[in-house]
């Protein structure tokens, strides 16, 4: 009786369908090994393993509650200002695991960034809200700052369309342009990876385009993880595609193969608008 | 891939759309398949008026064309089909470009017809022919009836064997040169109306190629695997299943 738990288990968790021969030719950023998050008693996450390749941009879909919100917070350990949840497995950032002991979460975090759903710029000038990151370093040189914020406003395609009032209100800027902000917040610390969690979904469609434009040109410095409900979205910026269901892992593989010929029926359900 | 056919989408208008042009696909395919049949009587009892009504048909046939072209470019642009949605539109797609040029070979052989119809020389060896030709004709009328069901059923195993199937049709077709050749060697007078069986014979072996390019449409729809320009060994490699 307990052999049949046991393989069943090994069944449901297998990962049969992560081609991590995708990759392999890749510098891997961030490997995922054997990740299961529990929410108290609830698995969200079961015994996930994938890896992340280098300054490209992977794309995490499925169905809502299937764990990619919850895997992409892993990354910068968001979850853990979550109290019920529980992570074990590791996760490691270019070797090292991120869970490990002497971890420094803020400096992970910077190193990590993230961008949200819904545009957060602070209620401060579009100036501060990209030197925010520098100042909470310490950096306080009016030479240094001002370099930096052109140079990040510029990498988040933003520059020319604010260059001329830095010193106004950034939530006077439109949805799209305070998302290419946070982006340039986000890049201002230059981190090495850019976690962006639904980043166009409360956009108009040029907004989302010129966001996409601009994932397409970060992914020359940054390795870029994505969330996103839209999947056509996930086909159009990503290198490699995640498909999860059920907090599982079902496919990994470039997006070329997800989106014409997937190997598992789940994700061909899923992407062609079927009920499995 | 899901062998239910193209159902169970959430959105019931894009199932119909689909088994819509799919179906269309299928009365074009039955069609094509018709010209054939009757291109073939009309050579055989060198029937002017059936050599016309294939002629004529054969406007028919390019109009199911255009307008399932049309129909798929609009599934394109507003369903955004993935996967084995998309391969089914970019199979039918390649299909009916297939099926059109199969029409216009069956055209042609009605315009040969007609030609040795008309014809007023005393002598026609070329008759000697039409059993060879007749049995070439038959031959690639089953390919492509077999290839158009391999498409109905999404069925890799049977469009592999119409595939094969092909090899047989270019061994006759170069048989029925070489005799025909062999006529025009010796009665000169015959050349005309032997060169119009040759084309015919041409016509046939084309259209064992179109069918055979459809099965490979088949195998690209159901199992993702491009295997055209390859050996029909190197075919059934590629055709084994890999979706689970």
């Amino acid at each position: 009786m307990t052999t049949d738990v046991t393989l069943d288990l090994t069944k449901e968790n297998s990962n049969d369908g992560v081609n991590f021969d995708a990759v392999k030719d890749e510098t891997i950023a961030l490997k995922v090994e054997d990740l299961n998050l529990y929410y108290d008693k609830k698995q969200a996450l079961n015994n996930i393993n994938l890896h992340i390749p280098e300054k490209k941009v992977t794309a995490f879909i499925g169905p809502s509650g299937c764990g990619k919100s919850t895997l992409l917070r892993c990354f910068n350990r968001m979850n853990d200002l979550v109290d019920i949840a529980r992570v074990e497995g590791a996760i490691k950032l270019h070797d090292n695991n991120i869970y490990g002991k002497d971890v420094n979460v803020a400096d992970l975090r910077r190193n990590v960034g993230m961008v949200f759903q819904k545009p957060n710029p602070f209620p401060k000038s579009i100036y501060e809200n990209v030197a925010y990151g520098l100042r909470l370093q310490g950096i306080n040189k009016r030479s240094v700052l001002d370099e930096v914020v052109e140079w990040a406003l510029k990498g988040a395609a933003l520059w020319d369309e604010v260059k001329d009032r830095l010193d106004e209100n950034a939530l006077g800027l439109s949805g799209g342009q305070q998302q290419r902000l946070v982006i340039a917040r986000s890049i201002a610390v230059q981190p090495e990876v850019l976690l962006l969690d639904e980043p166009a979904s409360a956009l108009d469609p040029i907004s989302t385009l010129k966001i996409e434009e601009l994932i397409h040109d970060l992914k020359d410095q940054y390795t870029i993880v994505i969330v996103t409900h839209n999947m056509q979205q996930a086909a159009r910026v990503s290198d490699y595609t995640a498909f999860m269901f059920m907090g599982d892992l079902v496919e990994f593989d470039e997006t070329d193969v997800i989106f014409t010929n997937p190997r598992k029926k789940k994700t061909e359900d899923y992407i062609t608008g079927r009920y499995g | 891939m899901d062998k239910s056919l193209f159902t169970k989408h959430i959105s019931q208008k894009f199932n119909q759309e689909l088994e819509n042009v799919r179906q269309r696909v299928l009365t074009m395919g039955g069609m094509v398949e018709e010209q054939i049949g009757d291109s073939l009587e009309a050579l055989a009892s060198l029937d002017s008026n059936l050599c016309k009504k294939v002629i004529e048909r054969d406007e028919k046939v390019n109009a199911y064309e255009v307008s399932i072209d049309e129909e798929c470019a609009r599934i394109l642009a507003k369903r955004q089909p993935a996967a084995g949605d998309l391969r089914l539109v970019v199979a039918i797609i390649k299909t009916i470009t297939d099926l059109e040029r199969i029409g216009d070979e069956a055209e042609k052989i009605a315009h040969m017809a007609n030609h040795i119809a008309l014809s007023l020389e005393d002598s026609m060896p070329s008759k000697k022919q039409f059993g060879a030709v007749m049995h070439l004709g038959s031959h690639v009328k089953t390919m492509l009836n077999e290839a158009l069901d391999a498409f109905a059923r999404l069925d890799v195993e049977a469009a592999l064997k119409v595939a094969q199937k092909e090899t047989t049709a270019d061994k006759e077709y170069n048989a029925i040169t070489r005799q025909l050749i062999t006529y025009m060697m010796e009665d000169p007078r015959s050349i005309t109306s032997a060169l119009d069986v040759m084309w015919s014979a041409r016509a046939l072996e084309r259209i064992g190629d179109h069918a055979r390019n459809i099965c490979e449409y088949v195998i690209y729809l159901v199992e993702g695997k491009d295997v055209r320009h390859v050996s029909l060994e190197e075919m059934e490699k590629l055709a084994q299943g890999r979706q689970e």
